[in-house]
């Protein structure tokens, strides 16, 4: 892609052939209204304002790089920079994206919040904003989900959300979903769905992406006073794909700048036990309100994914990283449960910070490529939320019981 | 004339409603779905919608989710489903059948790959509940193309003027949604539909079915006044959930004899 002139989705919500508006009729207005009370709270200067007041005040921003001398020194190549999106209030990424849609609720009229919630990050995250708010706040959770993310899920109980389990399908992200949208179409009228990443039917992936490009901007004021340059590589992992999109974004026209967007290869692609559809090559097909790169069977019906992290555990991914993929702008790669593993302890030992399971692979990915490359090369690893609440999962797998 | 239309016409002149019987393909097993197709039309059914079962029905109630998950279960896929209407169509050249189920099952067969083996095996619509007219332009061709009617959701959030654009997207009718919610839900508000029917029906200019929540007598002769069909699902997939397999057929029959009766008597008509 050499024209930079890049301005997608269109009016209709596509990214090419991905993206959209898959949805069933009774959603259609309510879409429509979101995007309109969307497009003018953008144009608004008094929006912008208060959503950046709240991202420094109440969030904590900006998140600060950190160059992980150590484990930098111990690879022996490339400098890693982590753009620490894990000081964030509520120790992730995913708060970026849930004030801008709160305010967004406020501004709507609408009482009453809804989300998924995978690993449980984006679920705290909404609770958090609702309780600062003021919203009634019920969030969906697969029950294989919260056996894994018990810790998050009392957490979103103590903000004083509704935390229901969902027992449907694979009782994972896709699920929870599926539940949200259920609810949504049945109390339309007075509730706000916060969907958590860059997917869903049109305008969430956009608006999604522009609330959480607040990381991609940061990153290209700090990383020449910091170090004098942009970097070679921006690097995050892909889940759904939110803090991916949310760093790569600013980067686009940066034509010297690597995007490389990291999947989970679960137990190995070859296993066919993974969420990593681009990666994967795997066929497009539409769910959850838009088309893009999906994993299903021969007949359409979308198949189970595993991850380590259950943030990553989703059969699809963003329709704009479709895009990306197609357009060869970003690389996409995947990395294993054990490889996310051992990036966990390795960046727990060398650089006393306990990443997420999700941001581990992309730390894993940079770990893989940084021996081969010059010291004098910087990648910029998106470490996107912290750990804690992975700590039982880990534990398991080292044979440690709590 | 399609089909459909001539079910509603003849219907029309005889002063009475089309009921419409709502199964999915496959619940409980891939064997037991002819018998109730031909159970449906012994109970007196006009058009038997079809369900395709998916993994991941955003807008179905626990009923159907439950239906789909039995079918997928048991190997049910788009291309069996048309083995099943092919044989039913081998029985039955009058009741129209239409599939109704979600986009992506189609896509992975292909638009017109679909349309081509739905038309083949006798199928006469199909209804794709995530495929507002805004994204399928490509398959409204190939079911054209198919000569296949392509039927239309609309819902309590639509304003009049989607009424009109959706109408001209689709044909052989509209499938109005009752209530804000998903299948099987039971909150239908009757003095909104009752204002909102005669302007749907005044603004889409072809035959309007109601579905969603409805599952008995008094709710099918309450829609019957205001609609040209009526759609039950839910209801009748709790029916085949609580009999056993071998009476499933009959309480079904029996089940949707009920209904009719019920919508002939208001109707004031004589079958």
């Amino acid at each position: 892609m050499t024209d930079m002139q890049y301005s997608l989705p269109d009016a209709q919500g596509h990214f090419g052939p991905y993206g959209g508006v898959f949805v069933a009729e009774t959603l259609m207005p309510a879409l429509a209204e979101l995007r309109a009370a969307y497009e003018a709270s953008r144009s608004d200067p008094a929006f912008t304002t208060e959503f950046e007041h709240e991202l420094k005040h109440y969030v904590g921003r900006p998140t600060p790089i950190y160059h992980a001398r150590r484990l930098s020194e111990k690879l022996g190549g490339a400098q890693i920079l982590l753009k620490r999106e894990d000081l964030n209030h509520t120790g992730a990424h995913k708060v970026n994206n849930c004030i801008g849609q709160a305010l967004l609720a406020r501004r709507m009229g609408k009482p009453r919040i809804i989300a998924e919630t995978g690993a449980g990050q984006h679920g705290v995250a909404t609770a958090t904003v609702a309780a600062r708010y003021g919203f009634e706040c019920v969030v969906y959770m697969g029950s294989e989900d919260i056996k894994r993310q018990a810790a998050n899920v009392y957490r979103m109980k103590l903000l004083g959300a509704t935390v229901v389990p969902v027992e449907s399908g694979s009782k994972t992200l896709k699920d929870a979903l599926n539940e949200a949208m259920r609810d949504w179409v049945t109390n339309v009228s007075n509730t706000f769905y916060i969907i958590g990443t860059v997917a869903g039917p049109h305008p969430y992936p956009a608006m999604v992406r522009d609330f959480q490009t607040v990381i991609g901007k940061e990153c290209l004021v700090q990383m020449p006073e910091a170090f004098g340059r942009q970097p070679d590589a921006v690097i995050a992992c892909v889940g759904g794909g939110s803090n991916a999109m949310g760093i790569f974004h600013p980067y686009i026209p940066q034509e010297g700048v690597r995007l490389i967007g990291v999947e989970a290869a679960g137990e190995g692609i070859a296993t066919g036990r993974h969420a990593a559809p681009l990666t994967a090559n795997a066929k497009a097909g539409v769910l959850h309100g838009n088309r893009s790169y999906l994993m299903q069977d021969e007949n359409g019906q979308i198949i189970e994914t595993h991850s380590i992290s259950a943030g990553l555990d989703y059969p699809g991914v963003g329709p704009e990283h479709a895009w990306l993929k197609d357009s060869g702008r970003a690389e996409y790669a995947a990395i294993t449960d054990s490889e996310a593993l051992e990036a966990f302890h390795a960046l727990c030992r060398l650089e006393g910070i306990i990443p997420a399971l999700e941001s581990s692979h992309a730390a894993a990915y940079a770990m893989k490529i940084a021996p081969a490359l010059g010291k004098d090369k910087l990648l910029l690893v998106n470490l996107s939320g912290r750990g804690d609440k992975d700590i039982h999962t880990v534990g398991e797998h080292s044979g440690i019981r709590f | 004339m399609s089909r459909i239309q001539s079910v509603f016409q003849n219907l029309q002149a005889a002063g009475r409603k089309a009921l419409i019987p709502f199964i999915t393909a496959g619940d409980p097993d891939g064997e037991l779905t002819l018998p109730l197709m031909r159970a449906l039309v012994a109970g007196g059914a006009d058009i038997i919608e079809l369900g395709v079962p998916f993994s991941d029905p955003m807008a179905d109630g626990p009923t159907i989710q439950r239906a789909s998950e039995r079918a997928l279960a048991g190997g049910m896929s788009l291309g069996k489903v048309l083995d099943i209407v092919r044989a039913f169509r081998a029985m039955d050249d009058a009741t129209p059948v239409v599939l109704m189920g979600y986009a992506n099952p189609i896509e992975a067969m292909g638009n017109n790959t679909f349309a081509a083996a739905a038309r083949d095996a006798g199928v006469d619509g199909a209804l794709v509940v995530d495929y507002p007219p805004e994204e399928c332009a490509d398959f409204s061709v190939a079911l054209r193309a198919a000569g296949l009617d392509q039927i239309f959701l609309l819902a309590p959030t639509s304003s009049e003027q989607r009424f009109r654009d959706v109408a001209k997207a689709g044909s052989g009718y509209i499938y109005y949604v009752s209530l804000k919610g998903v299948t099987g839900a039971a909150n239908i508000d009757y003095g909104e539909l009752g204002r909102r029917i005669p302007r749907v029906r005044a603004a889409v200019g072809m035959p309007v079915g109601v579905g969603f929540g409805i599952r008995d007598d008094a709710s099918a002769k309450k829609i019957g006044a205001l609609a040209d069909a009526v759609v039950i699902g839910s209801r009748i997939i709790e029916e085949i959930e609580a009999s056993p397999r071998d009476r499933a057929a009959a309480k079904v029959e029996a089940f949707v004899r009920g209904i009719r009766a019920a919508l002939d008597e208001a109707a004031g008509a004589t079958p």
